[in-house]
């Protein structure tokens, strides 16, 4: 691990641990609105000032960074384990099966990547409440987000079909499931972790992109996107510098995750 | 060249099957969406019971998936695309008078992406200074690091043109891609020899190294447009452009499906042009090369 890998593994540390303890670092809540400091700069009792409604903002991040670190990775566990039971099934059974499944994650594909969020999140009622809403948007990031994991694992399983030890644990008589769970999914491991790993910034950046358009996270609850859609009332960059404290946060954790990515790139291959 | 044709055909029969499939699908996923049986206007108590009957009626012919499809194929092939249920006008009016806007933006948006790919990498691979390789691979990873609706916003606060930010989207994602295939072309065996017998740096990149990257920069290529057309809609909708994009998250919002599904077929087909098209040429590229 280089130097700048375990700076990034620190900074996550850091950032999940901080908002894992927002209750007892902001004791007030997201929500808490205080009525008679509305819009307010940082102050000794709101580090990063109130927003226009008058809730700590230092709060929202803590809670909006909690939810976003801790979801966003539930998503790309979700979408892993679909592209592994597609994308491996399919390349392990090779033929018409692995051509259709290709064929399917083609048109998935063939649609960018924030068209088709926004599609399929406008299929599901908006007028929800938060909660749902954080699971809706979630979820729908883990069941669309596993076509390119899917098309790499579809490749990787197609190459271990060939592979020398499969063909003899074929030749002597292990049976087919057997094979696939105890010699095919072991190797696919590194591959697994690697486009788990790539999921998750992608998924922070898919949420933070959604919550700006308002297709995202429903208020109060506070997430990295809901809390950037702030952004939207400046009026010029300078004015209000601590506003971007929640985007130069995201920037910190998804260049943290890149770091840490190009060593699990490196294990996989 | 009949080898070529047969590409070509190969592709054209592809896109026309995948664009039916995924007309398909969004027109299920349309139909099973939550909320498709409901109308307001059967709320409004000038209606009377006959008239909320119709209503009711003309949308029954909807509930089989299969014909609700094939009679909007029907009708499209006429040029009949249907009504948007927001915005209340012909879908066909509105994307023809949107799109224009959508072409310029992703034309120029594209345009300075590529400049600014091919600027950066080629002078990184020219010079092989690792401090400038460094700076350009920090440059770019900090604007993959941002969300394209951040992007887009901070384009309305500088008062920078939506098609710069596009191109400031699309950059990160084009230029990791274009490096990466420049570093491995520099790396074979025959350009480090003809380094050794002191060849010089011009003739190499466009003799030895612009060749061999050419067809898959060309894939690259097809795959930007795809992600042009994503960041369109952030920056549309946030810079207040009456594009496509904007279009679509308006419909999104709205929850307006026919205008969606229509939006998502123009796009799937323009996408899938546009990858079949620099496959096609790339396939003639590396013919041409062997």
């Amino acid at each position: 691990m280089s130097l700048w890998q375990k700076v990034a593994c620190l900074v996550l540390v850091l950032v999940v641990g901080a908002s894992l303890a927002a209750n007892w670092l902001a004791p007030g809540g997201y929500a808490k609105q205080y009525r008679e400091v509305t819009d307010a700069p940082p102050s000794r009792a709101h580090w990063l000032g109130t927003d226009e409604i008058g809730r700590d903002r230092f709060a929202r991040v803590l809670y909006g960074t909690r939810i976003s670190l801790l979801l966003a990775p539930a998503a790309a566990l979700l979408s892993t384990l679909m592209a592994a039971l597609i994308g491996g099934l399919a390349g392990y059974l090779g033929g018409a099966w692995a051509r259709t499944a290709m064929a399917v994650t083609d048109l998935f594909l063939s649609l960018p990547w924030l068209f088709l969020l926004i599609t399929a999140r406008a299929l599901m009622p908006l007028n929800v409440s938060p909660l749902v809403s954080v699971m809706v948007t979630f979820l729908l990031l883990g069941l669309l987000g596993w076509t390119t994991a899917a098309r790499v694992l579809c490749t990787t399983a197609g190459s271990l079909r060939t592979s020398d030890f499969l063909r003899q644990a074929r030749a002597a008589g292990i049976p087919g499931r057997r094979l696939f769970w105890m010699h095919v999914v072991p190797n696919l491991k590194p591959v697994l972790y690697a486009q788990f790993w790539i999921s998750i910034p992608v998924f922070i950046l898919s949420e933070a992109n959604l919550g700006i358009l308002g297709l995202g996270v429903a208020e109060p609850m506070p997430s990295w996107g809901s809390l950037l859609k702030e952004l939207e009332g400046l009026v010029s960059v300078g004015e209000e510098p601590w506003k971007f404290v929640p985007l130069i946060l995201l920037v910190v954790v998804v260049t943290s995750f890149q770091l840490l990515l190009s060593r699990q790139e490196e294990l996989a291959a | 060249m009949r080898r070529l044709r047969w590409k070509i055909a190969g592709r054209a029969l592809a896109l026309l099957a995948t664009v039916l499939l995924g007309g398909l699908l969004s027109a299920t996923l349309v139909r099973l969406a939550p909320g498709f049986d409901a109308d307001e206007r059967e709320l409004d108590p000038h209606l009377n019971a006959q008239s909320v009957q119709a209503l009711h009626d003309a949308r029954q012919q909807d509930h089989n998936i299969f014909r609700f499809y094939f009679s909007y194929m029907k009708r499209a092939a006429n040029g009949d695309l249907g009504t948007s249920l927001a915005l209340g006008q012909p879908i066909r009016t509105l994307l023809r008078d949107r799109a224009p806007l959508t072409l310029r933006l992703l034309t120029i948006g594209l345009g300075l992406a590529w400049t600014l790919t091919l600027t950066l990498a080629l002078s990184a691979a020219w010079l092989r200074l690792s401090v400038y390789d460094t700076l350009t691979t920090v440059v770019s990873g900090t604007f993959l690091c941002m969300p394209a609706a951040v992007l887009a916003l901070l384009s309305v606060l500088w008062n920078v043109p939506g098609a710069l930010a596009i191109a400031l989207i699309v950059f990160p994602h084009t230029y990791r891609y274009t490096r990466n295939l420049l570093v491995k072309a520099y790396s074979r065996p025959h350009i480090i020899t003809a380094r050794a017998k002191g060849l010089g740096e011009a003739r190499i990149l466009f003799w030895h190294v612009v060749p061999v990257v050419t067809p898959q920069l060309l894939a690259v290529a097809g795959v930007s447009v795809s992600m042009a057309i994503g960041a369109a809609i952030p920056v549309e909708a946030l810079c207040g452009l009456a594009g496509i994009g904007q279009l679509a998250w308006q419909a999104a919002l709205a929850r307006d499906l026919p205008l969606l599904v229509n939006i998502t077929i123009l796009v799937t087909l323009v996408t899938l042009l546009a990858n079949s098209g620099a496959d096609v040429i790339g396939y003639a590229a590396r013919r041409q090369e062997a």
